[in-house]
């Protein structure tokens, strides 16, 4: 990443322009499609109890874009899982469309970040999959997925298997694969973290274009704080163990988003607030500095 | 100071783009060229079939006996018959004390071991060569009994333990009712089950197909359970949240997930089923190519014996190649087919 101009330190994440309140006004005035309350996930590791998970509670609003940020080992994972109905809860309640989930469902798409394409199955039939599943007929859901492959550009390469496409063309087939469906909502479980730098910034801009045009909702799991910034309306950051709620940040960016967003004093603000929430100054752990490493050659060149 | 040792410091970039140097065929895992593969695929059938000949046709090596070619006064040695070097040289120096006329005879190999050009010959005149009696079967005819007591064998043995490994791997309670019994009873051999085999199926094909099924059918159910438990589980987590349930997720999922390593499997199993076929024909009325080879060894033609031993290795290892190479047909996203 190129070097970005210092911004200015005095302007705070919570500082939001006329813009980007009215916007998020809209956002929050729209219907509730997910609701989770007070959702607790304990597990059993040898004798004792853990919890992954302590009375999680946060509603998503119709078309919102909804970042999880969090240390590693905060559960954030977990909570995806457990959203996508591939997991139990210990206690608590999760309500999509004011219906408690139970098991994994058609409404609730995923994307995960390996890929999980059907490698037996050519780029339309692992579109068509979900489809087929539902019992869609079998020209209904080749249609639908021509759309969608045109829709993406890949439609030159639907007879394609997936093993012949690249990481950043085989994530694109996966979030069709789970859009195809008409889910309410789109879960991704840090879904470019496999990607090269490059590909991952054409992905975030061309899941945005996705969003933009369709009625989909999502929540986007994810380690990188300028993705999450770039891509959420709301980020919701967990702390580890147990994986609790710090804080529902609202992003003060407009949008379209672009990328000179990067270099603006709004982003430095909520990146130095999740920097401060993700990376508290403590002691000990994985904060604690590595120890310094002695010369372990004879050479007496300098490589700095 | 701390020594690096320099095998981790040199580039390991010449080993990946798969020129061949020779000292580099005898590291860990070095990649070989075409031309390599090609010349030790030759040589590791045509160094044994060289040490062979080379006891075979050289005469100073081995060669323990004398073959007789004329027995001078010898009464009890005959054209034809074969005698070890000791007796040879004592019955010569009886003739040379006696006045006798010595025997003749050329250094020769024992009967049991064939010159490779004898055996060579013999697989074409074993098919020329009729039937010994009058009921007996002509070579072809052999084979071809064999190959239908591999085939129904492995048909009848795939038609139980395919199905019921699947479900044993996909359903960890078929596979905690079903596995602790097969675990035991694939440690019982199978040919202990043949005189009970004939007394249940008679003495006919019955009983051998029976034979191999039992040392089939219990590795199989265990090796396709132990492959299907492999599938990719995050494959089955994405077809269920595109709403896939119930049987559909082992039909569309999971089966196709495994399907080119089952596959892999059954042609292992194949080979298993053929080791058993020999135990399998000679239980009840021997059949088959193992009745071939009993025969003929009992006439001491062991270069029909190994002609026919060598026939077997020769269908069973093309059957697997004409399978290697339907399954790369079959499979073409399975990348670690090729």
């Amino acid at each position: 990443m190129t070097k970005i101009p210092m911004p200015d330190t005095t302007m705070s994440y919570l500082d939001q322009s006329d813009a980007v309140k009215e916007r998020l006004d809209r956002l929050k005035a729209r219907d509730v499609i997910l609701r989770v309350d007070r959702l607790t996930k304990q597990f059993q590791a040898g004798k004792n109890q853990v919890t992954a998970l302590d009375e999680i509670s946060f509603e998503t609003h119709r078309r919102e874009f909804l970042c999880i940020i969090g240390p590693s080992g905060c559960g954030k994972s977990t909570l995806i899982r457990i959203l996508a109905g591939l997991e139990t809860l210990s206690d608590g309640q999760v309500l999509l469309d004011n219906r408690p989930v139970n098991g994994p469902g058609r409404e609730r798409g995923m994307v995960f970040q390996g890929y999980t394409l059907f490698p037996w199955l050519t780029v339309r039939k692992n579109v068509m999959f979900g489809l087929r599943m539902n019992n869609v007929s079998r020209f209904d859901a080749e249609k639908q997925a021509n759309e969608w492959l045109d829709l993406i550009g890949l439609k030159k390469f639907a007879d394609y298997y997936p093993h012949q496409l690249s990481g950043g063309m085989k994530q694109r087939v996966a979030i069709i694969r789970a859009l195809v469906n008409h889910p309410r909502i789109l879960l991704m479980d840090e879904p470019f973290s496999a990607l090269d730098a490059q590909t991952r910034a054409r992905m975030q801009a061309y899941l945005l274009e996705i969003w933009k045009k369709i009625d989909i909702t999502v929540i986007f799991i994810t380690h990188d704080l300028d993705e999450a910034i770039f891509l959420a309306d709301r980020i919701l950051v967990l702390s580890a163990h147990p994986g609790r709620l710090q804080e529902l940040i609202e992003v003060p960016l407009e949008r379209p988003r672009r990328l000179e967003h990067f270099g603006s004093a709004e982003f430095a603000a909520t990146k130095a607030r999740l920097e401060a929430l993700i990376h508290p100054p403590t002691e000990g752990g994985e904060d604690e500095a590595y120890p310094s490493v002695p010369l372990l050659t004879d050479v007496r060149d300098n490589v700095e | 100071m701390l020594s690096i040792s320099d095998a981790a410091l040199r580039p390991i970039s010449e080993v990946e783009t798969g020129q061949a140097v020779p000292g580099q065929w005898f590291r860990v895992r070095a990649r070989l060229s075409r031309r390599a593969r090609i010349l030790l695929a030759f040589a590791s059938i045509l160094l044994p079939l060289g040490l062979w000949s080379t006891v075979s046709y050289v005469p100073f090596i081995w060669h323990p006996d004398m073959l007789i070619s004329d027995p001078g006064d010898v009464d009890y040695f005959q054209p034809g018959m074969r005698v070890d070097k000791a007796m040879f040289a004592s019955e010569i120096a009886n003739a040379k004390t006696n006045g006798t006329a010595p025997p003749v005879g050329t250094p020769a190999n024992p009967v049991y071991l064939p010159a490779p050009g004898d055996v060579l010959m013999a697989f074409y005149t074993s098919f020329t060569t009729p039937p010994m009696d009058q009921n007996g079967l002509w070579l072809h005819q052999s084979l071809w009994q064999s190959i239908q007591t591999i085939f129904w064998g492995f048909v009848i043995s795939s038609m139980i333990g395919v199905p019921l490994g699947i479900l044993c791997g996909a359903h960890s309670a078929a596979a905690r009712l079903v596995e602790p019994f097969v675990e035991f009873f694939r440690y019982l051999p199978a040919p202990a089950f043949s005189t009970l085999c004939v007394a249940v199926l008679g003495i006919y094909a019955g009983p051998k197909i029976a034979i191999i099924v039992i040392g089939t059918l219990f590795q199989q159910i265990l090796i396709i359970a132990n492959t299907t438990r492999k599938a990719d589980f995050s494959l089955v987590e994405a077809a269920l949240t595109l709403g896939t349930k119930n049987l559909r997720l082992l039909t569309k999922v999971v089966i196709p997930s495994v399907l080119p390593d089952l596959y892999r499997d059954q042609r292992v199993l194949l080979g298993w089923a053929w080791t058993y076929l020999i135990v399998a024909e000679l239980v009840g009325a021997s059949s088959g190519i193992s009745l071939f080879i009993t025969q003929q060894s009992r006439y001491q033609h062991f270069a029909n014996v190994y002609a026919a031993i060598a026939m077997i290795g020769i269908l069973g290892l093309g059957m697997d190649l004409i399978l290697a190479a339907l399954g790369r047909k079959l499979f073409p996203w399975d990348r670690s087919a090729s």
